[in-house]
């Protein structure tokens, strides 16, 4: 590994997780100026980390001791996602250790962990919450896969770097293979991030709850790691979006130049790409649970029609 | 000529058209059976002590107004109206854990009572520290067996911070097969409360039953006392209590639409809808110095006037409200995603509707029409010529309709009222007297009842009933085959009352 692979890596892996919450609260922002409503500010995330952090945790009597292990493993598991999306820079220590598909693992590894924590206390809600994440879980992967196979597909790769290089330092040209893959990932990360329309991160209502019914027994550092887990998570799939569908202006191996402009490309890649989901947000309603599975359908022909296209036009 | 004609019917000198009559024995079922022949409903049940015993009391509606029959409970034992009018049932169960009056052969499960406070607090010889043995928390739900069946039980406590009750769903998947509700989780002892108050000390703690009526119930309290002394309000007073009242109405249609936005995963619409009420309130707080104008209804009259000032503030805002609840309806009705939450979602059939005697709001969504305002108009309805808004649907489409409905009415009402209003006095001195009144209104969510048993100026028993106690049944009823995620949707259609009915 080189100097530069090793920095990036580290530069890549720190602001990612201390920036994530920024993310989630620009997001919110944004929807509440949307709705003429002032909103809370951006650093809300971090306000709200601060004070389940400093709290006592609550745990039920009859919790396993994977319950408390499995705030741990989420988040551990959603930085390794992070650390090999490569959003700064494409030499990346980590980019030899696991490629798109392994990433995808990732994220299923993560769902069934938080999903098992969530049955573990034996609650209706967690079950519940446990049953929808799986339905959404299974209906996004595939969906997600296509999406990265047509873009391994374009650079003959199934390595983020190599797509991401490929992608990025290629003659501009229009793919419309990647067109098609891009509504599929939207909807894909709408999905797998408990957005609206499939679920509603602000709701207080538990009977309608995804991923938050799976998380109410979480209190204090737990509740905090979760939640900071799930920005995270939020980070890595819009940097794996921008990486894909907007790649420009990330660094090569060993450009320290690149390096210096391609933080503050980032910075306003995400601002509007936050902006774009509170719009989508305030616009959409909340869907009936037992549209997402059409939802994740069409996610998936779309990831489909993608690949096809790529194999007919050979772009 | 009245349709009802039983022996020693009395009309009571009250704004409502109301009469009372004693039924003992056989006429107690009979009486409320004519009533439910012409297609009349059952209001409230309630039970009280007399000198002689237990007396039960039955309000139901006929088509010229409400008859209140009054039967001793010989032995504590009285008749179940319940196989002539549903609803009869958990009033029933709330008569006897008050009171331990009992119709016999019924449900025997408590229902207001949690088994946490010594039996029957109605008793005149009731004593709040006597010892008693707490009931356990066996509640027994009837359960629905079957393969992949299993239960839900939700609340009383809830993830957000709403009014407490419990909700025990049997479902199979995400389908719905049963729900049964548990309430009386916000008794607070209200009725009893109110027993042995002066009787215009008993107006402010009528006005806060429940919060988000108050001006139903404190209008309803005020009506139960004049009728009872034989005052009349002034004209103006009449007026002043209607605005209050309508603009109530308007507050509260706009939360609950703004809300049902929200839990749609809207909030684009609570947020506007709020913004809109808030200023609402805003003014109700400048101008009558109380923003849910709370004590502002007071026996003989009104405690604050409408001036020049508040007059142009109201008409102001009348218009500005009109015109953004139109815009925002129309943004509610294109929208695609709102529209398949609301259409079809929670839906009680017409039929469903007229058996369970689903009344209020909710009742007129399901084409179950009755709205006092236009049935029985008393002032200042009797000059407004009020056009109930009605819908066929009986979902939640159907009630978010009949709410943008009642608010565009209400605002031409208000400025109507604000047009014909003379001057005048705002209210009368009430003296002190003995005898029994009641009061009816139709506030928000329906029809609210409030009767009082007054001696010498100091009340003996005070009963306030809420709409919600016919709606709360109803509710179980509409969220059948529906999926579980979408219950708290029809439960926010209907948006019945904790603390009105648990009192």
């Amino acid at each position: 590994m080189s100097a530069f692979g090793f920095f990036a890596q580290f530069l890549q892996l720190f602001l990612t997780v201390l920036l994530a919450p920024l993310l989630l609260g620009w997001v919110n922002q944004c929807r509440a100026w949307l709705q003429n409503r002032q909103g809370p500010g951006i650093e809300q995330p971090y306000r709200k980390l601060r004070k389940l952090f400093r709290k006592d945790a609550v745990i039920a009597e009859n919790a396993s001791p994977l319950f408390r292990i499995v705030p741990y493993i989420l988040f551990g598991a959603m930085c390794l996602a992070a650390a090999i999306v490569p959003s700064l820079a494409t030499d990346l220590g980590f980019s030899e250790a696991a490629d798109a598909i392994a990433l995808v693992g990732v994220f299923a590894l993560a769902r069934i962990f938080i999903s098992l924590a969530a049955m573990d206390i034996g609650t209706a809600f967690g079950s519940m919450g446990a049953r929808r994440e799986m339905l959404v879980g299974f209906l996004a992967e595939p969906a997600l896969l296509m999406v990265l196979f047509t873009a391994s597909l374009i650079s003959q790769s199934t390595s983020l770097t190599v797509i991401v290089e490929t992608l990025a330092h290629r003659h501009f040209g229009i793919y419309p293979s990647m067109a098609f893959t891009g509504i599929a990932f939207l909807m894909v990360l709408l999905a797998e991030n408990a957005r609206i329309p499939v679920d509603n991160p602000a709701s207080h209502l538990e009977l309608t709850m995804i991923h938050e019914a799976m998380t109410l027994e979480y209190s204090a550092r737990h509740l905090a790691l979760v939640e900071w887990a799930s920005s995270i998570k939020l980070f890595a799939y819009v940097t794996m979006g921008i990486a894909l569908f907007a790649p420009w202006g990330i660094a090569q191996a060993a450009d320290w130049l690149g390096m210096a402009f391609a933080l503050p490309i980032l910075i306003g890649k995400l601002l509007v790409a936050g902006c774009g989901l509170a719009v989508i947000e305030t616009v959409m309603a909340k869907q009936r649970i037992f549209r997402a599975p059409e939802f994740m359908g069409t996610a998936f022909l779309f990831g489909v029609l993608g690949m096809l296209v790529h194999f007919l036009l050979g772009a | 000529m009245n349709s009802m004609n039983f022996e020693g019917m009395v009309k009571m000198a009250c704004a409502a058209p109301i009469w009372t009559v004693e039924a003992e024995g056989e006429s107690w079922r009979k009486m409320a059976k004519a009533c439910a022949d012409q297609g009349g409903r059952l209001v409230s049940i309630w039970g009280s002590e007399a000198a002689e015993g237990f007396v039960v009391f039955a309000a139901c509606v006929f088509s010229e107004g409400m008859l209140i029959s009054r039967c001793s409970a010989v032995d504590g034992k009285f008749a179940s109206l319940a196989d002539i009018f549903p609803c009869a049932a958990r009033m029933q169960r709330a008569v006897h854990d008050m009171l331990g009056a009992r119709c016999e052969g019924e449900d025997e499960r408590p229902w207001l009572s949690h088994g946490i406070w010594p039996p029957f607090p109605l008793r005149k010889s009731y004593d709040p520290e006597l010892d008693f043995a707490p009931a356990g928390g066996n509640y027994p739900f009837v359960a629905v067996e079957g393969e992949g069946v299993h239960e839900i039980a939700v609340g009383p406590v809830h993830a957000g911070i709403i009014e407490p009750g419990h909700f025990r769903f049997q479902v199979v998947g995400e389908k719905v097969l049963r729900l049964e509700e548990r309430l009386g989780y916000k008794h607070k002892g209200v009725e009893k409360a109110l027993e042995g108050l002066m009787q215009n000390e008993g107006a402010e703690l009528a006005a806060r039953i429940s919060g988000d009526s108050t001006v139903a119930y404190s209008w309803a309290y005020a009506m139960a006392l004049e009728a009872l002394c034989g005052v009349t309000v002034s004209t103006r007073a009449g007026f002043l209590r209607g605005i209050f009242l309508e603009r109530e109405r308007i507050v509260n249609h706009l939360a609950d639409l703004g809300a049902l936005g929200n839990d749609a995963g809207f909030s684009f619409g609570l947020a506007q809808f709020s913004a809109i009420r808030e200023d609402m309130l805003r003014i109700s707080k400048e101008h009558f110095g109380h923003r849910l104008l709370m004590d502002i209804v007071v026996p003989g009259g009104v405690s604050k006037d409408i001036d020049v000032k508040a007059r142009e503030a109201i008409l102001a805002e009348c218009a500005s409200v009109r015109e953004k609840v139109l815009i925002l309806r129309e943004i509610y009705a294109d929208h695609t995603g709102l529209q398949d939450r609301f259409l079809a979602t929670g839906k009680v059939e017409s039929g469903l509707a007229a058996k369970l005697g689903l009344t209020g709001l909710a009742g007129r969504a399901s084409r179950n029409a009755c709205d006092l305002r236009e049935d029985h108009p008393h002032a200042p309805y009797d000059k407004l010529d009020v056009s109930m808004a009605t819908h066929h649907g009986g979902d939640v489409a159907a009630r978010v309709s009949v709410r943008f409905d009642e608010i565009l009415e209400s605002l031409r009402l208000v400025r109507a009222m604000l047009e014909m209003m003379p001057e005048g006095e705002i209210a009368r001195e009430i003296p002190g007297c003995s005898g029994f009144g009641a009061g009816w209104v139709e506030g928000f969510r329906g029809e609210v009842l409030l009767t009082l048993e007054v001696e010498k100026g100091v009340i003996r028993r005070a009963h306030a009933h809420d709409p919600s106690w016919q709606n709360w049944p109803a509710l179980e009823f509409a969220v059948i085959g529906n999926i579980v995620a979408d219950f708290p949707l029809i439960n926010k259609s209907f948006n019945l009352s904790y603390s009105g009915h648990d009192l």
